[in-house]
């Protein structure tokens, strides 16, 4: 029986379509329907409900005459957001390095264990040299920097204080285009970009989630803040120490977060007069009461929860890189490596945007992830011959110096990582978002132009200027 | 003493208000609706954004953002002195 | 050993998903900005000997597709029939909550009401009596604390009791002005006559007059084949899009 109801429902549903909308439909029904359920609702919470002391209630938003107001609201807003970065970096240094000091005492171990059992040197270098340096590498720099990134992010987010910043921010993002809530699909972004493709569903309106999606890749994920962070510290900063350099490198990656924020805005705008074109879509924005973070609790779960996705990601994704680098670092082809080779034919193209063909051959390894950019670089460097051993973050600038880096180089490098085109794992979450190639394609392409521009440019200049 | 509409943009911060009028449509208008901002209804104008815009109001215990394309459209009487 | 499914609805910034990771005693980091619960979660847990499977749907402010959120969680409500929806509730702000739940409660009788933020709401000097709550909604209500585990018990044992059909809930129905309700009669009868009880005809009838269009595509899939109207799959708790 069911299966003739099957058949014969829909068209029947038609009819019964055609007779409610001959009754009248539409914007007044809908008004009274939900004007009736208020009444409802009004009226079982008038007998319900209490309220003891109005001001009680009042007095738990107050908090938004500081927040949100028109002196205190963006200085308060700037504050929280380089107290986060500051947090960050001077929290992470220590642990960073010992991290980084443990691996090299187990790597020195897993060394001696090799030759022990006389194990052939290629083996050394695939499993020690490779999988070993590579995963290690990802693991002391990106594990310290996100177990305090995230927590300090999630407690702001449980106290209530986010959808305030969407509410502060939603003017220029009007402007440019964009909705308010990109303001916060952007701070997901620092955290990790693919997780923020994700987010911009909060966004309803198709034509700005689009613009939120596709500009996303400019908020620096926790995978560019370590190269970020390291060069902001090896190569701007020249002489100040202690508490001042990490003050003027937490500076430094502002100034890097702001010319993201500021490319952001450019491309919505650009994008919203262009292929997004469109008027802006309708808006609300909840602001849910401050509520006290269960502080513990949200800093355990949340520093566990990174930590482990670190980790696997490390194990996923670096091990693999860090064994395809070092086999093409020792695969020789008259002479010299295949590393090499593809460095080389990178070299003049490097050289036009001021790096060098190592950095793009990196930039290009590193495409499933960008927190194996550096390492691969180093790993790369070594390989061709510098006979320097990486036993610690201070031995990276002196690689460095020895492959000809000037501030130039680190400075568009840190403009490439910041600007270039998003990892593999967002590249494929923004596919399944939008369900459309080309924009997959833009959303990489966009950003790539835009960092080899930049780039391209800051070279010339500095070498016109001949600042370098 | 009676007041006049105004439409919600305009009405100051810290008064509350008797909605009269949404002349939004389309699905913004059945959104507005579910977030209580039905005619009859009581809101608050709180504070506006550092910018200007939007505006924030109190409605039904919540506290809900609008901007000023659709905060102009609503319309309301001011209640009290 | 029988198995339940527990849908839980409700606002935005309810505490929906920490009371999630109470009732399956998952630990993942909860939030609409972060973590937002995109389509649906799902989760398991146990009490008294009874399996339940926990659907975790998107927090909306309303049924009546406005955007894909309140389609998912609709959808999922009138078509995939739940043993029980827990409506979760902001105490703070119950007005604004209601409106959802008594758009559940048009959709079916097989809700429990559960006022989150007790707590919060007491510190604010809110008072909410309960039992004429209940009295009110006609359906069993339930005060807790998702955070402070406060109440789950009760939830629980309310949950059962309308799962098995020890309590048959017969929530109050909305009487709309006389247009409306005139209407609605004028409806209501073919669409029994069409649809029988496989969907709440006077629930059926106020969409139709609000001329919900979405529903209207859903339900002529739904009522062809009654699976192909799926959009996308559950996903599992706590999987996350990014590592």
């Amino acid at each position: 029986m069911g299966k003739q109801l099957a058949i014969s429902a829909p068209s029947q549903l038609d009819a019964l379509v055609k007779k409610a909308q001959r009754m009248g439909t539409g914007d007044s029904i809908r008004d009274s329907i939900v004007s009736d359920i208020y009444k409802t609702t009004h009226g079982i919470c008038r007998e319900v409900v209490q309220y003891e002391d109005q001001q009680k209630l009042a007095n738990s938003y107050q908090l938004d005459r500081i927040f949100t107001s028109k002196i205190w609201g963006f200085p308060i807003m700037l504050a929280i957001l380089g107290l986060i970065f500051w947090i960050t970096i001077a929290g992470a240094n220590v642990p960073s390095s010992m991290l980084a000091d443990m691996f090299g005492v187990i790597e020195g171990y897993l060394t001696a264990g090799f030759l022990a059992v006389n194990a052939p040197d290629w083996l050394h270098g695939i499993l020690v040299l490779g999988l070993f340096r590579g995963t290690s590498w990802v693991i002391s720099v990106m594990l310290p920097p996100m177990a305090i990134f995230f927590p300090t992010f999630a407690l702001l987010e449980n106290f209530g204080y986010l959808p305030r910043v969407a509410f502060n921010m939603d003017r220029m993002f009007k402007r440019a285009g964009g909705h308010g809530k990109q303001a916060l699909t952007m701070s997901m972004g620092f955290g990790c970009n693919a997780a923020a493709i994700i987010s911009t569903r909060i966004i309803e309106s198709p034509r700005e989630r689009m613009l939120a999606i596709l500009t996303n890749n400019f908020v620096p994920c926790n995978g560019r803040w370590p190269t970020l962070i390291l060069l902001a510290s090896l190569f701007m900063v020249v002489s100040s120490s202690g508490g001042i350099q990490t003050i003027v490198t937490a500076s430094i990656v502002m100034g890097m977060v702001l010319i993201g924020i500021i490319t952001t805005f450019t491309v919505s705008w650009v994008l919203s007069k262009t292929a997004l074109r469109g008027v802006p879509t309708h808006y609300t924005l909840e602001l849910p009461p401050y509520r006290r973070p269960q502080i513990w609790k949200t800093i355990l779960l949340s520093s566990r929860d990174k930590s482990w996705s670190v980790l696997k990601r490390a194990v996923i994704v670096a091990a693999p890189a860090g064994v395809i680098t070092w086999i093409l670092g020792n695969i020789f082809v008259g002479g010299d490596s295949i590393l090499t080779h593809m460095a080389a034919f990178f070299e003049p193209f490097g050289h036009l945007i001021g790096l060098d063909g190592f950095i793009i051959m990196a930039f290009i390894l590193g495409l499933p992830a960008n927190e194996i950019v550096l390492p691969i670089l180093l790993m790369g460097y070594l390989s061709s011959g510098a006979m320097v051993e990486l036993d610690g973050l201070d031995n990276v600038k002196e690689i460095f110096l020895q492959q000809g880096w000037t501030w130039l180089t680190a400075l568009n490098m840190m403009l490439f990582s910041l600007l270039h085109y998003p990892c593999g794992t967002t590249l494929f979450n923004i596919y399944k978002e939008t369900k459309s190639k080309k924009w997959t394609l833009l959303s990489a392409l966009i950003p790539l132009a835009i960092a080899i521009a930049v780039t391209f440019t800051t070279a010339q200049l500095a070498r016109y200027f001949g600042w370098v | 003493m009676t007041f006049e509409p105004i439409p919600l943009s305009e009405a100051g911060t810290g008064n509350k208000m008797r909605l009269t009028r949404i002349e939004v449509t389309g699905v913004m208008r059945r959104r507005l609706l579910d977030l209580g901002f039905v005619p009859g209804n009581e809101i608050e104008v709180l504070q506006k954004s550092p910018l200007g815009d939007p505006i924030a109001f109190r409605v039904n215990n919540t506290t809900i953002a609008l901007r000023s394309e659709e905060s102009s459209l609503i319309w309301g009487k001011r209640l009290g002195g | 050993m029988k198995t339940y499914t527990i849908a839980l609805a409700g606002n935005p910034n309810t505490g929906k998903s920490t009371l999630f990771n109470t009732l399956t005693n998952m630990r993942q980091h909860t939030g609409n900005w972060a973590g937002k619960t995109v389509l649906r979660a799902e989760g398991t847990f146990q009490h008294l000997d009874t399996q339940f499977t926990l659907v975790d749907l998107p927090g909306t402010y309303s049924l009546y597709s406005n955007s894909a959120d309140e389609e998912a969680a609709r959808d999922y409500i009138i078509f995939e029939k739940p043993d029980v929806t827990i409506v979760v509730l902001d105490a703070t702000s119950l007005e604004r909550n209601l409106n959802l739940a008594i758009q559940v409660l048009e959709m079916t009788n097989q809700v429990v009401v559960c006022i989150n933020l007790i707590d919060e709401a007491k510190r604010l000097g809110i008072h909410i009596d309960i039992r004429k709550m209940e009295q009110k909604l006609g359906v069993p209500t339930v005060a807790i604390s998702a955070r402070n585990k406060t109440g789950i018990n009760e939830l629980l044992s309310q949950v059962l009791k309308v799962a098995s059909g020890e309590i048959v809930p017969s929530p109050t129905p909305i009487t709309y002005n006389d247009e409306i309700e005139q209407k609605i009669n004028e409806l209501v009868p073919s669409i029994q006559e069409m649809l029988g009880d496989r969907l709440p005809a006077r629930w059926v009838a106020l969409r139709l007059l609000d001329g919900d269009e979405s529903l209207l595509t859903t339900m002529k899939l739904w009522l062809t084949d009654q699976d192909s109207y799926k959009k996308e799959e559950a996903l599992q708790y706590g999987q996350t899009a990014c590592h």
